[in-house]
Formats: C-alpha cells, sequence, structure tokens
C-alpha cells in the first residue's frame, strides 16, 4: 500500500515533469520563430512576449474592442453558462424519460433523431431571426448543442441497466419508479457525466462561433474584431483564455464526476 | 438428519403442472413441460440440470418474474402472480449493485421496503456479519472477490427476511477452492438461519453436498427426471463413499438417454 502510494507519487512527479517539458518547448519554439528569427511579420504572429504584453494591458484596457478581457470572460460565461444548464436541467431528464417511458419513447424519438443530425451552426440564423443578436440568440444555439449530447447519454445510460438488477430489486417489492431512482438513474450516472462533459465542451466551441457571427462583446467577438484590426496578438490573448477556462470546466466536471459516481465506471 | 416431513404438512412451495413457452416472433420455444414439485418448509432442494435446459426460468417462475404459461406457483399457499419480499434471489456475481456499498446493497431491501434506517442497519449488520464480512461495510463490489460478493448477494437475500431463499447458480462462476469455501459457509449459515431453499446447479458434487434433495431435470424443454433424497449427516464429505455414490447414481440417471 505505502509501496504503492510512493510509486503513484513518483508517476504523478514524472507526469508533472514532462507536462511542463511539453509547454515550454512549445513556447520556446514559438518564441525562436517570432522574437528571434521574425518568420513573419507581427501582426500575423506574434511572440510570445507580445502577448504576454497585450494580455496586461487588456486587463485594464477596452481597447480597441469595447471591453477589458474581464468584459468579454464575463459576457461568454454568462451565455454560455445560461445555454449549457438549461441544455442540461432540460436533456439529462428528457434522456432519462426517453429511456424509461416507452411511450415518451415512441413519442420523442422520432423527433429527436431529426433533429439531431443538424449541426448546431445550423442553427445560428434562425436563432438570430427569432432572438437578435442578444443573450437569447447565443443562449438558445448554446443550449442546442448542448442539450443534444446530454439526451443522446442519459438515454444510453438508462438503457445500460441491466435486468437482473431490475428483477432483484422487483423481489425487494421496490415499484418501478423506486427502480428509476434507485436502480437505473445510480446505473446511468457515468454515462450522464460522460454527456455533461462533453456538452460542455461543444457548448464552449459554439458559443465562440456564434460570437464571432453576432455579437458586440464576449471572447468569440474579441477574435473577430481583432481579426479585421490585425492584432492577432489580441487574438491570442483570447485563445488562450478559451483554452484555459474550457481546461478549468473540465477539472471542475471531473472533479464533481469523482464526487458522485462511486464503485467505478463499470457501469 | 433432517427429518421433513409430516406428510401431510402443506408445502410452502408448490409447482403444479407448470409449463412454460417463451413466444417470439420466429418461434415458439417450450422450456418447461408440466413440472410438479412440493418443496417443505425449511428443505433445501438442488435442482439439478444440464445447461440451457431452464433452470434459470423455473426459478423465475418461482420468484414471480415470469408466469407459467399452464399450471400453477405458489408459495405459502398463495398463488404467485408477481415478486414478492417472501421470496429473495441470489444470483451470478453480476447482480450485486455496482454502486452501492456492501452495507447498500445488503440494507437495499429493507430499504424498498421503508424499514427505518437504525432497524435495517441493525438487521443488515446482523447478516453481514453472519456471512464474514465485517469491515468491508464500506467497500464496493468492484473491489470484493468473486466469492466475497456472493456472500454479499447472500446476505442481502437473507435480509429482507424472505421464507424462501432461491439460488440460481451462485458459486457458478467461482474457481473450485472458492466454490468448496462457499459451500461450506452456505451450509453453516443456512444451519444458522434455516429458510427454505432452491439451489440450481449443475455441478453433482455441490449438489450432493448440499441438498435434502435432488430434483434432476430433464433437457429443454425440461421435465423432472429424477429425485433423490440425500439423508447423509451434515457437514458431509466429499470423499465418504455414500457421498460418492450418490453421485454415480445421479450420473447414471443424467446418461440415461432423454
Ligand atoms: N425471457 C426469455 N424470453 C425468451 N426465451 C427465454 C427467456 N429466458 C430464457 N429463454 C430461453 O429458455 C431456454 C432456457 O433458458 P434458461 O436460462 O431458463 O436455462 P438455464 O438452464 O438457466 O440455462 P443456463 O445453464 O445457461 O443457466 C433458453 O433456450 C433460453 O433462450
Ligand atoms: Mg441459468
Amino acid at each position: 500500500m505505502n509501496e504503492y502510494a510512493i510509486q503513484k507519487r513518483k508517476e504523478r512527479i514524472k507526469f508533472t515533469i514532462v507536462s511542463v517539458i511539453s509547454l515550454c518547448v512549445f513556447f520556446g519554439v514559438w518564441y525562436v520563430c517570432t522574437a528571434v528569427l521574425h518568420l513573419k511579420p507581427d501582426y500575423v504572429l506574434p511572440s510570445p512576449v507580445q502577448v504576454v504584453e497585450a494580455f496586461i494591458q487588456k486587463l485594464t484596457q477596452t481597447n480597441p474592442d469595447g471591453a477589458t478581457l474581464f468584459g468579454h470572460i464575463a459576457a461568454s460565461l454568462q451565455v454560455a453558462l445560461t445555454g449549457y444548464l438549461l441544455g442540461a436541467i432540460v436533456g439529462v431528464p428528457l434522456g432519462i424519460a426517453m429511456a424509461w417511458f416507452r411511450r415518451i419513447d415512441l413519442f420523442v424519438t422520432p423527433l429527436f433523431d431529426l433533429i439531431r443530425p443538424v449541426p448546431t451552426i445550423a442553427w445560428i440564423p434562425l436563432m438570430i431571426l427569432w432572438f437578435g443578436i442578444g443573450l437569447g440568440a447565443k443562449a438558445a444555439i448554446i443550449f442546442v448543442s448542448a442539450f443534444v449530447p446530454c439526451v443522446i447519454n442519459a438515454y444510453a445510460g438508462i438503457k445500460q441497466t441491466k435486468p437482473v438488477h431490475l428483477w432483484v430489486a422487483q423481489t425487494f417489492g421496490a415499484s418501478r419508479r423506486e427502480m428509476l431512482f434507485t436502480v437505473a438513474i445510480p446505473t446511468a450516472l457515468p454515462l450522464i457525466f460522460t454527456g455533461l462533459r462533453i456538452s460542455l465542451g461543444t457548448a464552449w466551441m459554439t458559443l465562440c462561433a456564434a460570437e464571432m457571427l453576432a455579437s458586440n462583446k464576449g471572447l468569440g467577438y474579441m477574435i473577430q474584431l481583432n481579426r479585421s484590426l490585425a492584432r492577432a496578438d489580441l487574438i491570442v490573448v483570447a485563445m488562450l483564455t478559451i483554452g484555459l477556462i474550457g481546461t478549468i470546466f473540465t477539472v471542475g466536471l471531473n472533479a464533481l464526476e469523482k464526487k458522485f459516481v462511486k464503485g467505478g465506471r463499470r457501469g | 438428519m433432517e427429518h421433513h416431513g409430516g406428510v401431510n404438512k402443506t408445502p410452502i412451495i408448490s409447482l403444479d403442472h407448470v409449463s412454460k413457452t417463451y413466444l417470439s416472433v420466429h418461434k415458439t420455444n417450450e422450456v418447461v413441460r408440466d413440472v410438479s414439485l412440493d418443496v417443505q418448509e425449511n428443505e433445501f432442494v438442488v435442482l439439478f440440470g444440464p445447461g440451457q435446459c431452464g433452470k434459470t426460468t423455473l426459478i423465475n417462475l418461482i420468484a414471480g418474474l415470469q408466469l407459467p404459461t399452464s399450471g400453477e406457483v405458489k408459495v405459502d399457499g398463495k398463488t404467485v402472480t408477481a415478486p414478492g419480499p417472501d421470496r429473495g434471489v441470489v444470483y451470478q456475481t453480476t447482480a450485486l449493485f455496482p454502486f452501492c456499498t456492501v452495507m447498500g446493497n445488503v440494507e437495499f431491501g429493507p430499504k424498498s421496503r421503508g424499514v427505518p434506517k437504525k432497524q435495517r442497519r441493525e438487521r443488515a449488520q446482523y447478516f453481514i456479519d453472519l456471512v464474514g464480512l465485517q469491515g468491508f461495510e464500506k467497500s464496493f463490489p468492484n473491489r470484493l472477490s468473486g466469492g466475497m460478493r456472493q456472500r454479499v448477494g447472500i446476505a442481502r437475500a437473507y435480509a429482507n427476511d424472505p421464507k424462501v431463499m432461491l439460488m440460481d447458480e451462485p458459486f457458478g462462476h467461482l474457481d473450485a477452492q472458492t466454490r468448496y469455501m462457499m459451500e461450506e459457509e452456505l451450509e453453516k449459515i443456512w444451519q444458522k438461519e434455516k429458510r427454505t431453499v432452491v439451489f440450481v446447479t449443475n455441478n453433482s458434487e455441490e449438489a450432493v453436498y448440499l441438498a435434502d434433495r435432488i430434483i434432476i431435470l430433464t433437457n429443454t424443454p425440461t421435465r423432472i427426471k429424477h429425485e433423490i433424497k440425500v439423508d447423509l449427516p451434515r457437514p458431509r464429505v466429499y470423499s465418504d463413499p455414500a457421498f460418492l455414490e450418490i453421485r454415480r447414481q445421479i450420473e447414471e440417471i443424467c446418461d440415461d438417454t432423454l
């Protein structure tokens, strides 16, 4: 056990070192290509130093895109979280209900199968027509993108319930309703979390697409506007911010999953 | 040394000309044909039959998870129409809830029936101790060995306080050594907490070790081919000549063409 702990720790240290080296190599190559060799003009490919400078400026300045970095982050987060949470709140229960109740399955599944293959960005024009370019349209698009993986995974999770587990519950006198909550949903939980994670990823990606098309604030908008101003340094700042926030989300959701999903991921 | 038997005692389980045919789009599959069987209170009956003959179907018919196509199943005088807490079932290893701890699994039945927490915990703890798993209450099934999982399965069935225990090849997946250990353990538990048991196996050694009475089944559609009473004193010894003689009898009966 102790032996095992030591080995685990060694592995973790190794992993950390390799990760750091990987990032250093990336930034090193980038630095050499730009600041040393000047392969491309600055307005196309800025050096890491310029990006850091732009980042520091952007913490306080609203030039040239109308908001500070935090302003953009807040706008993006508001849209993304509104759409994502709505998608999860509607999608997960719907997926569960579709898998558990035959009638709902029969009624909803054909409709869902029709909507599912429509790419999320195809919804953008219609949503803009309906909701304008404010929070509503973008949240609605994110909603669609988050909703679909939530439904699919919750559905698949409930369908994984083993008949023998339902038999056992039945011999214990559990009603069908009780079986849903004590057997089927716990069985589905790992896949429900998979759905939540996938849809968080798609929601965050869709957000940028939506903001690049129609917006006046947000990280996607920041990228789009600075392209027209040829400010590659600010584009990179926005991109790295998007990546960083996405990573933080994933880490948070993994921690939540660890807390709720017990007894291994073996369905 | 069991004496089951006032002949006129009402049986606790009774199958009366039970048949089961599964219907599907392509074919009808007759699995159980005209099985009649009485099991007395606290009797240990083993259903012994070849693979795929319909043993699980028989267990499910008694459990009420399936209904007979014709005939009647009665438990404790009442016709079986649905599963109920008076019949506990122990399946193969996969039947534990992987998302519940050992305690969660064992108290599942009483919890479903609404037994207050303190009471059901006590009861669950008693059976966890009885099967020798004290200290593992908070472990999840994926951390347990095959033998330990089956102990949990047995404790889980017991904790619901059933009149009848139905066991469907509970040791079928275990290695030989663990299997011997579990047979011995089950016999001890049963001696201490007597219940009526219907136990399915296709291992003649296991059958003779555990049974008061062995019901030998034919291939599908399964019927009762023969019945052997085992009167050897418990705990039985695998190498005892009388033990081996009964095993020989079973094999002889099974070798007989249908
Ligand atoms: N719910 C069901 N619907 C249709 N056919 C079934 C069903 N359950 C079992 N059968 C069929 O009945 C036959 C007997 O199955 P059963 O599981 O009762 O046999 P078994 O003796 O328990 O087999 P095993 O040795 O594999 O445990 C098989 O051919 C099986 O395909
Ligand atoms: Mg079987």
